[in-house]
């Protein structure tokens, strides 16, 4: 075989990357090109005049104490979703690695909530925790907890973190099961032998070597929690109470379409767009070093 | 270091499959006991039983005087290396050698010196910081054997520990656990399919086929005096060549036209008893013309193996392959006579396979 194939021409590989480049384009590149122009402008409140501001949707961005708060919402919203959906998940895979009886069923049925949109999981969890009409409010009053997302902003972060963290443990699941089960038995049986007890052996040999499929997923997840979560929090909270659960992306689809600020709006998703390509580089760069393949 | 004993040990899978079907045999201290069989014949799972790994469905294993059936693997006593070594491969070759003692607690200065020990046996001082992946197959074998020896088990399991590597190496590595078994005295049980490596490695060999054990014994007498038509033909290379015949007489069997005295033949047995007679390829010694007791073979086709020759042909219409020195000439499809110590005739029953040997 030609250890290097070229194409001689350049219609050939022209053609071929034509539909992946088209897409990118029209679908992120264009858009986000848009973004970065549109945060430069000024409209008047009719929409009649635009003026070009250079920075100044930026420099008014930063000095509304909304906005720090919706970085505060989303720190608290993504930590709490990335731990706890990786972790449940986790648990659930080592749970359906051992060899139980219906470990299948159970496999299969952990998987369903992916395929549920998250505008419908977002009113499923809206409805059971409403606090008139939800089963579980009612458990939880009965606990004697006042529960109300509508007027506590605590609670009705909880519950978008519920809602959101749900959606994601079968993605995590399915994953972290497949990073089980091609960890070979033998290495497990040598560590029994070894003297290894199931916790330690957990720590010491499993989760290392699930870590390549760990720093997937938190990658996937982060980026998730970013942006994915907006239908949830839309059907759930709309933001509320008074902006408690107002995250980054959200509060650039309120400002723009509610607040009518496009600048205002294009000017965030930018910021949105340079954090997480900075993060995801953060994360490829020091992470990816200590995890061992 | 112990004394291995295993009473009607039996392994039922949940599915109602009979794995192994009530093995008993004892290893001495310090002994090397090789289990050999065909893959599905239970030697692994006998060996898992051993280990701990699988759980004993009836029967006894116990490792010096203590039952173990009850007992986890990390209690037994015992270390274990496994087909795929079963390296740590997120941790260094030091690391991987001292996880065992790390887990039991033993003091720092002294996990040091015992890994620095065993890998100055197996000579793989140079590859303590290196991860399983930057070594070669020879070298992680080192490393397997090394994660065996630091902990001075009781007893050594292995499970295939040859198979994945090239030939050459094998060679080489079997000669080096032979020797490092000896020198550290410590029990071994090991398992495999190769009878070569059966055959150097063991003191005692059990041979297994499909669940229950068909020999027990030295190797030397294993080959010698086959139990059985599956042992016969499982132990040796090339395989033992199985012909049906007849009983002629007393300690005399007729394999077509041709009479062939079998000594060790059981003497009660009625003419016309349908047998099956086994010969070694290597037994057949040729002969001239006419010679008492002589056989005709029609060669067919010759195999040079460089050390010897192989002549496939016919023996009285049966297709049989014998073993001949290099300056034997013999013409591609001549007939050529042949005798055979009658010292060296098998007889196996034709329905049991059993040996009809005298009692």
């Amino acid at each position: 075989m030609q250890k290097n194939a070229y194409f001689s021409g350049l219609t050939v590989p022209a053609l071929l990357l034509l539909p992946q480049l088209a897409i990118t384009l029209v679908f992120f590149y264009w858009p986000a090109s848009q973004a970065v122009w549109q945060s430069f402008l000024l409209q008047d409140a009719f929409g009649i005049s635009t003026d070009f501001v250079w920075f100044e949707n930026y420099v008014t961005l930063f000095s509304k104490p909304g906005y720090y708060k919706a970085f505060v919402n989303t720190a608290i919203f993504s930590t709490f979703v990335c731990i706890l959906s990786l972790s449940i998940a986790l648990l659930f895979a080592v749970m359906a690695d051992r060899q139980l009886r219906g470990a299948e069923v159970f496999t299969t049925l952990l998987i369903w909530p992916y395929a549920v949109a998250p505008a419908i999981a977002g009113v499923l969890w809206l409805f059971m925790f409403d606090p008139s009409l939800g089963m579980l409010a009612r458990g939880l009053q009965s606990l004697g907890i006042a529960w109300n997302p509508r007027l506590d902003g605590n609670h009705a972060m909880a519950l978008v973190i519920l809602a959101a963290t749900w959606k994601q443990i079968s993605y995590n699941f399915l994953f972290f099961l497949a990073g089980l089960q091609s960890i070979p038995k033998s290495v497990i049986e040598a560590a029994v032998i070894d003297g290894a007890r199931p916790m330690r052996r957990f720590w010491t040999i499993v989760f290392p070597l699930l870590s390549p499929t760990t720093f997937f997923l938190l990658v996937v997840n982060i980026v998730y929690v970013f942006f994915d979560t907006f239908g949830i929090i839309d059907t759930v909270t709309g933001g509320g109470p008074s902006g408690a659960t107002e995250t980054l992306v959200y509060k650039v689809y309120s400002d723009g379409k509610g607040g009518s600020d496009l600048g205002g709006s294009a000017a965030q998703s930018v910021i949105l767009l340079i954090m997480v390509i900075a993060m995801t580089a953060v994360q490829f760069k020091f992470i990816e070093r200590k995890v061992s393949y | 270091m112990a004394q291995v004993t295993l009473t009607h040990v039996k392994k039922v899978y949940a599915g109602g499959v009979e794995a192994v079907k009530g093995v008993s045999f004892d290893i001495p201290d310090g002994g090397f006991c090789v289990l050999v069989g065909p893959s599905g014949c239970g030697k692994s799972t006998l060996l898992r039983m051993v280990a701990g790994l699988e759980t004993i469905s009836a029967g006894e294993v116990s490792i010096g005087e203590r039952v173990v059936n009850a007992i986890g693997p990390a209690d037994r006593d015992i270390a274990m290396v496994f087909q795929n070594y079963a390296l740590y491969p997120h941790m260094s070759v030091y690391d991987n050698m001292a996880y065992g003692l790390r887990n039991r607690g033993t003091p720092k200065d002294e996990i040091d010196r015992r890994v620095k020990e065993a890998a100055r046996i197996l000579a793989i001082e140079g590859l303590l910081e290196r991860r399983p992946k930057q070594l070669s197959g020879g070298q992680r074998q080192r490393v397997a054997m090394g994660r065996a020896i630091v902990r001075k088990p009781q007893v050594f399991l292995f499970d295939e520990p040859l198979s994945n590597l090239d030939a050459k190496l094998r060679v080489q590595m079997r000669v080096e656990i032979k020797k490092l078994q000896r020198a550290l005295g410590v029990t071994a049980i090991y398992v495999t399919h190769d009878q070569v490596e059966a055959m150097t490695l063991s003191d005692k060999l059990v041979v297994m086929n499909g669940g229950q054990v068909e020999q027990i014994g030295l190797p030397a007498d294993v080959y010698k005096k086959p139990a059985s038509k599956f042992v016969a033909t499982f132990i040796g290379s090339p395989p033992m060549n199985i012909l049906p015949g007849t009983i002629d007489g007393p300690g005399i069997v007729a394999l077509g036209d041709a009479i062939l005295e079998a000594r060790d033949l059981r003497q009660d047995l009625p003419a016309q008893t349908a047998v099956e007679v086994g010969l070694r390829p290597e037994d057949v010694e040729i002969a001239s013309e006419g010679e008492a007791g002589s056989l005709p073979f029609d060669v067919e086709f010759i195999e040079e193996l460089g050390a010897t020759q192989l002549f496939h042909g016919q023996l009285a219409g049966l297709p049989f392959v014998m073993q001949a020195a290099t300056d034997v000439v013999a013409a591609q499809a001549g007939r050529i006579w042949i005798t055979i110590d009658p010292d060296r005739v098998h007889v196996f029953d034709s329905k049991t396979g059993a040996r009809l040997g005298r009692v």
